[in-house]
């Protein structure tokens, strides 16, 4: 039998066990047996599922019987329970490895899902096992291991006790340095752990990168570690024993350690001095440069330009900017970062890591100064930055200029309210080549040009003293008429939507006009992205225009009914613009995001408009007829205008004749829909019998 | 086998190979490096340099001051430019029978070799080698005859005078061997002797040795040349590159199983990654241009600035520079462009495909078609009227001594928005600037060297294997400046041999087979007798016959029955060897023990045996007889007994095979 059908018998299983009543038929049938059987299967995905249905039959079973009863250790297990568990227990023998990976894998997860009172009296049935499992020499399946006691140190009911703690503990110790890194990860990740353990953890992670830095005449910080991270030279041997070790334990510690600066329990004290200068160790050697060591050597020999590391430690250093450190390592990290930025040599990939970690080295606007009063020496790093940045926009490769451009975007958008950081940006010639990038021969760049360029003109950084050029307004405007590539226009509407938000934004005075153009343009744009970008500037536009229609902040106070409503006056506007030309049509758009978007639109323009306080007088409003004719030439993109320009008065008569509440329902089918309904698989049933000639159903 | 190091530059070798009866010298290099001491050769006058202040010793002696110029704190000779010269006193010059040239830098001091060391041979090379290195050449002896100097300097070389100089002058090497720049007339005479090769091709020579060049895809027509006999075979890798660029991908297959690997013209910037300094070029051009200044690019005619143009292509429109001029200055600067696009056969895959759409293999005559890219001889003429500002420049010198350059130099140097752009790695930037100090002009550094760094060199030994690598001794330690830098050097086992100038190696390497034809009805006569399975001997008398390094074994003449005369005899046993009845040939070894058991089946008696270092010893103390046995020779040591020697002599046969 194929693997494919193995699996879909066991998700047929899965689809019967969803009630209480079917555990007992599963058992009788000996499906539980077959089960644990399959976890010997040779396919991955039969193991899975079969796991899976494992423990989601042993949390039915659990959840099923209550509360446990008798002494909370030893309770009355439920019949199938019972026996399931004894055969995993059997399982977890020492010399059956294949088959203790996979109960320990079901009991790991029997943890996160079964019924919380339950989970002592499981922790307690399984511990003799456990300890016994943890005595064998060597240590079996010690990942798997570390799993289970992980998701057992996870349940609250559990951690009273100690014993999940001390076989961490052991675990933790019997692994090599380079295998217990995900397990420390993990201990580390446990809001509440013994502080023992915590350091013990800490320091298995720790222990690559303080080898590094064992290797620089310089170590800052190395008084600050638990005893348990400082390795001696057997670790540094097992470092340096290959190129590709090197390299792998290095990324793992460094990914790792990137996780836990943002931990509110994150071990105390942090050592942020050893672990800026271990990074900035790691990618200087990197880039060759070496510590005057024989190992340091080594390393930078295993290191020198190798990507991967390069990425990890720009990854941990961006991390580490929460807290500051000693004002020489700061000066170093910046140092480090700017070579980064500079160097010719760094990757495209390396490149937007470097300035993703510069920007949080840099002072945010409304960061407190830093707890030991020492402030980023932006004044240096930001001048030298900005020439870098300047170089690099004019580099010929596209990923290159687009890495430098979201920088721009991102900065723009942190410090536009900083005097220094708008001094030095308006000297530099950074805004106007970010303008000229707007013709790039790339439309990834194109893209982010537009977006960098609506954020320096929000932010009011686009006014150079010797820019003659005016508002880009107008350029980008033309861009989203005439751009070929789709991701340019997306960006062009979202930069106008945003603009549009900002009340002192460059579309603040007279945007009619040219919100006209852009609603022509997304009405008629091939890309359903762009006329879904266009529909969330129509909304912005008919918020402002109408109040606050929908409920554009979650914790505004005064509900949405309570508003006046619009009256038809407002709407005006928003014909003007030719907004609702665009939205109508949308609403019967292929693309069913689209249609989506219009029907919510609409849904809450109607819910403004329905009460509205002044009836339409008689004569304004269109006959059905000619509304009718409109939706249909809209339904079928027919050319064609029934309703001539459109006035308020006929847009709320097309509102009136939308059944829109049946169209948002239909919109929310999922495109398969038709094909899982009951009675398509009636019909696939009829078919089959159909075909065959016979008047009985075989339908797999 | 021997090694004559003619030269010490690293990517500028001149090496003579001694291999078998031949001596091949490999490349030519000319080590320009030494006009670095010399003051520019200003095409229009220059009242900067004319004017400099005349150099004194410490104790106020003035005599040096028209030979020595200071110019911001350095001093400078006031003299034609010298070139440092290969070696020739090593080896005896003449006595080169090939010079097998690897790519158009390595050919500099052809017209040195060929014109003034009684030099006879041939030289073997690529068409456009030998096309581009003309144009190389060409390019040099007009930079510096069209700026006439009547001057030349000679007292600073006294070796007691140049003690007393400041560095690098007191530095400097070989001095007294300085050349100045040949003569167009040599050049031509040089080039004459060359003769044209292709790749894979197979080049005899005088029967000993088999040339063949191999494409090292660094530049056009660059080769690698396999030297090999019938047992032998030695790699020359010079300058090879595996970068995609416009020359044809490097042959690496070819080069297994070389008993030596000799290994030179690595890339000589190891650090810089030269897709990372194209973009730095392009960037710091456009940033120059955006802001009204110039960018000069001091460059060679050929080779980087192909590629440089093809970037350039794809770049200009997008960085908004479509109306920026781009000027190619020298005085082969039209030929260097028209030959890079007949050489279709020496370019990469991609290249050569475009010509059969028909397309101009490189981008760069769409450039000059649209006027983008003009090109002119020099700054005189056309040019001074077509020059608009800002531009980009590119022409030569790079060492910024001759050439048009040292004119942009002086004309841009004094402004900050000018940036020169330095793209060649074979001289310092910093001493290339030197004389022009001080300089406003922003400087950039972007070398790009295309040829292997030793990540590649390791990859390219563990494919291809050598049983010995030889190289310059440069690669096989860290550079100077960073000495921790292990991965900067060639790793390889056993660890590689180096030279350095003026050293003799013998290669570490013996010759130990010679191919032998043997004439058919010779080979008839033959009775081989098989000795082990799968091993048949058989003895031959025959006479070698050796021509043109070729031997071949004959059937002996047969002894002519002596007619009449006495002449006549004496002429007959002249020329037939010595062909004595020959003793058979013995194979096989002697167990001790059956040995002794035989001797005792035989009469003898009190026999002992002792060990030796060597064997055994065989005593027979009643007989007072000794058999020696060893490995390689058996003595039967008997007191006037040649009866008992010959019986024993034949139980020893006994156990040995005869043929």
């Amino acid at each position: 039998m194929a693997p494919t059908v193995r699996s879909a018998w066991i998700q047929g299983l899965h689809s019967l066990a969803q009630h209480p009543g079917a555990l007992g038929f599963l058992a009788d049938l000996g499906a539980v047996d077959r089960l644990l059987t399959l976890q010997g299967d040779p396919s991955l995905f039969v193991v899975t599922a079969a796991g899976q249905l494992l423990v989601h039959v042993l949390g039915l079973a659990l959840h099923n019987c209550g509360p446990p009863c008798g002494p909370p250790l030893d309770p009355q297990w439920p019949l199938l329970a019972s026996s399931l568990l004894a055969q995993l227990e059997e399982a977890l023998q020492p010399a059956s490895t294949p088959q203790l990976l996979q109960a320990l894998g079901v009991l790991t997860n029997a943890f996160t899902s079964c019924p919380a009172p339950w989970a002592p009296a499981l922790w307690g049935r399984l511990r003799p096992a456990m300890t016994c499992l943890l005595e064998g020499q060597p240590l079996q399946a010690p990942h798997a291991l570390g799993d289970l006691l992980l998701a057992v140190a996870r349940s609250p009911e559990v951690v009273v006790d100690l014993g999940p703690w001390e076989m961490l503990a052991l675990v933790l110790g019997r692994l090599e340095p380079s295998q217990g890194g995900q397990l420390a990860l993990g201990v580390l990740q446990l809001p509440e752990c013994p502080q023992a353990l915590r350091a013990q953890a800490f320091g298995v992670l720790l222990q690559p990168l303080t080898c590094v830095l064992s290797t620089s005449t310089d170590a800052p910080g190395l008084q600050e570690l638990p005893p348990s991270a400082v390795g001696g030279s057997a670790s540094l041997d097992l470092l340096l024993a290959s190129r590709s070790a090197c390299v792998g334990l290095l990324c793992c510690a460094l990914a790792r350690l990137a996780l836990l600066p943002p931990l509110p329990w994150r071990p105390s004290p942090w050592p942020q001095a050893f672990l800026l200068g271990a990074v900035v160790a790691v990618l200087r050697s990197c880039n060759g440069h070496v510590p005057i060591s024989a190992a340091g050597g080594r390393l930078c020999a295993a290191l020198v330009g190798c990507e991967r590391v390069q990425r990890a430690a720009l990854d941990l250093l961006g991390a580490l900017a929460q807290d500051a450190g000693p004002p020489e390592l700061v000066l170093e990290v910046c140092g480090v970062l700017l070579e980064h930025v500079d160097s010719p040599d760094s990757s495209p990939t390396v490149l937007k890591k470097a300035f993703q970690a510069s920007l949080t080295w840099l002072p945010h606007a409304d960061k407190k100064p830093h707890p030991c009063g020492l402030q980023v020496p932006a004044q240096l790093f930001l001048p030298e930055l900005l020439q870098v940045l300047r170089k690099r926009l004019c580099s010929p490769s596209w990923e290159v200029r687009d890495s430098g451009l979201e920088f721009l975007t991102q900065a723009a958008s942190l410090w536009a309210g900083q005097a220094d950081f708008r001094q030095m940006l308006q000297a530099s010639e950074v805004p106007p080549l970010a303008r000229q990038l707007l013709r790039d021969p790339e439309s990834y760049v194109r893209a982010s040009a537009v977006i960098a360029v609506g954020q320096l003109s929000s932010g009011g950084l686009w006014a150079h003293p010797g820019d003659q050029q005016g508002s880009p307004l107008e350029g980008l405007l033309d861009m989203l008429d005439t751009d070929p590539d789709a991701f340019p226009r997306r960006a062009i509407l979202q930069v106008l939507t945003a603009w549009l938000r900002d009340t002192h934004g460059p579309l603040a005075a007279h945007p009619e006009p040219l919100l006209a153009r852009a609603f022509q343009a997304a009405g008629r744009d091939p890309d359903w992205e762009v006329r879904a970008r266009g529909l969330e500037l129509a909304r912005e536009f008919l918020v402002q225009t109408l109040g606050r229609i929908g409920v554009p902040c979650p914790y505004v106070p005064t509900p949405l009914l309570d508003t006046p409503p619009a009256d038809t006056q407002a709407l005006h506007p928003a014909c003007r613009t030719r907004l609702f030309e665009f939205v109508f049509p949308a609403l019967f758009d292929y693309d069913r995001p689209v249609a989506r978007a219009a029907c919510e639109l609409l849904l809450l323009l109607r819910a403004q408009t329905t009460t509205c306080a002044t009836p339409p007088q008689a004569g304004d409003t269109p006959d059905p007829a000619t509304v009718e004719a409109a939706l249909h030439c809209w339904r079928t993109g027919e050319a064609g205008r029934p309703l001539g320009e459109l006035v308020p008065q006929a847009v709320l008569a097309v509102l009136q004749a939308l059944d829109l509440d049946d169209l948002r329902g239909t919109l929310a089918d999922g495109s398969d829909h038709a094909e899982k309904s009951p009675l398509s698989l009636l019909q696939d049933m009829l078919a089959a019998a159909g075909a065959q000639g016979h008047n009985q159903v075989d339908c797999y | 086998m021997k090694l004559y190091c003619l030269s010490g530059h690293p990517t500028l070798p001149c090496n003579v190979l001694k291999f078998k009866s031949t001596t091949i010298m490999l490349d030519c290099g000319l080590d320009m490096t030494s006009t670095l001491n010399f003051l520019p050769l200003p095409l229009v006058q220059s009242p900067r340099l004319s004017n400099l202040p005349g150099w004194s010793l410490k104790d106020g002696s003035a005599f040096l001051d028209k030979e020595l110029k200071e110019c911001s704190g350095h001093v400078f000779v006031d003299s034609v430019p010298e070139f440092c010269l290969p070696e020739t006193e090593l080896i005896d010059l003449s006595t080169v029978d090939v010079i097998l040239i690897s790519n158009y830098h390595c050919m500099m001091a052809l017209p040195y070799i060929t014109e003034h060391t009684g030099f006879t041979g041939t030289v073997y090379a690529t068409e456009p080698t030998v096309q581009i290195g003309r144009l190389l050449m060409e390019e040099l002896v007009n930079f510096i005859e069209r700026v006439p100097k009547a001057q030349s300097a000679s007292l600073w070389k006294n070796k007691d005078i140049q003690r007393l100089l400041p560095s690098p002058l007191k530095d400097a090497v070989e001095v007294s061997t300085w050349r100045r720049c040949y003569s167009m007339q040599e050049v031509n005479s040089a080039l004459s002797k060359i003769q044209l090769v292709g790749y894979s091709q197979k080049i005899e020579l005088f029967g000993a040795v088999q040339v063949t060049p191999l494409s090292s895809g660094y530049a056009l027509g660059s080769s690698n040349w396999i030297i090999q006999s019938h047992y032998e075979k030695v790699s020359y890798v010079s300058g090879s590159s595996l970068l995609t660029t416009h020359p044809q991908p490097m042959d690496q297959a070819s080069l297994k199983n070389s008993d030596v690997l000799l290994l030179t013209g690595l890339t000589q910037i190891p650090t810089a990654n030269p897709d990372g300094m194209v973009g730095e070029f392009c960037s710091n051009l456009a940033l120059t241009v955006r802001n009204g200044g110039n960018v000069l690019v001091p460059c060679y005619p050929s080779g980087v600035i192909y590629d440089l143009l093809e970037c350039l292509y794809q770049y200009i429109d997008s960085a908004g520079l479509s109306n920026i001029p781009f000027y190619f200055i020298s005085p082969v600067a039209n030929s260097s462009l028209e030959f890079s696009q007949i050489f279709a056969e020496w370019l990469c895959h991609n290249k050569q495909s475009k010509v059969y759409l028909p397309e101009p293999p490189f981008p760069h005559a769409e450039l000059i078609q649209t006027n983008k890219l003009k090109h002119y001889p020099s700054i005189h003429g056309d040019f001074s009227n077509d020059f608009k500002q800002p531009c980009v420049v590119f022409t030569g010198h790079p060492s910024l001594r001759f050439g048009d350059v040292v004119h942009f130099m002086e004309l841009w140097g004094k402004s900050s928005l000018n940036t020169v752009i330095f793209t060649e790695p074979d001289f310092s930037y910093l001493e290339a600037l030197a004389p022009y100090q001080p300089l406003a002009m922003k400087c950039i550094y972007c070398p790009i060297d295309t040829r292997l760094n030793f990540i590649q060199v390791s990859k390219l030994l563990k494919e291809v294997q050598p049983l010995h690598v030889v190289c310059p001794e440069q690669y096989t330690q860290p550079p100077p400046t960073q000495s921790h830098r292990m991965d900067l050097m060639v790793d390889c086992q056993p660890p590689a041999m180096s030279y350095r100038r003026a050293e003799v190696l013998a290669l570490p390497f013996k010759r130990r087979y010679e191919k032998i034809e043997i004439m058919p009805e010779l080979a008839d006569s033959l009775v081989p007798m098989e000795i082990k399975p799968g091993i048949s001997l058989a003895t031959v008398s025959a006479v070698l016959h050796t021509k043109d390094n070729k031997h071949i074994l004959q059937p002996p003449p047969r002894p002519v029955q002596p007619t009449s005369g006495k002449k006549r005899k004496q002429r007959a046993t002249d020329d037939i060897p010595d062909c004595k009845v020959l003793k058979p040939l013995l194979s096989g070894s002697i167990p001790v023990e059956q040995f002794v058991q035989t001797l005792e089946k035989h009469g003898f008696s009190d026999i002992k045996v002792e060990d030796t270092a060597k064997g055994h010893i065989v005593l027979l103390q009643e007989a007072e007889t000794l058999i020696q046995i060893e490995e390689d020779s058996t003595h039967i040591i008997c007191d006037n007994d040649e009866m008992l020697r010959v019986r024993l002599r034949d139980l020893v046969l006994k156990f040995l095979q005869k043929f």
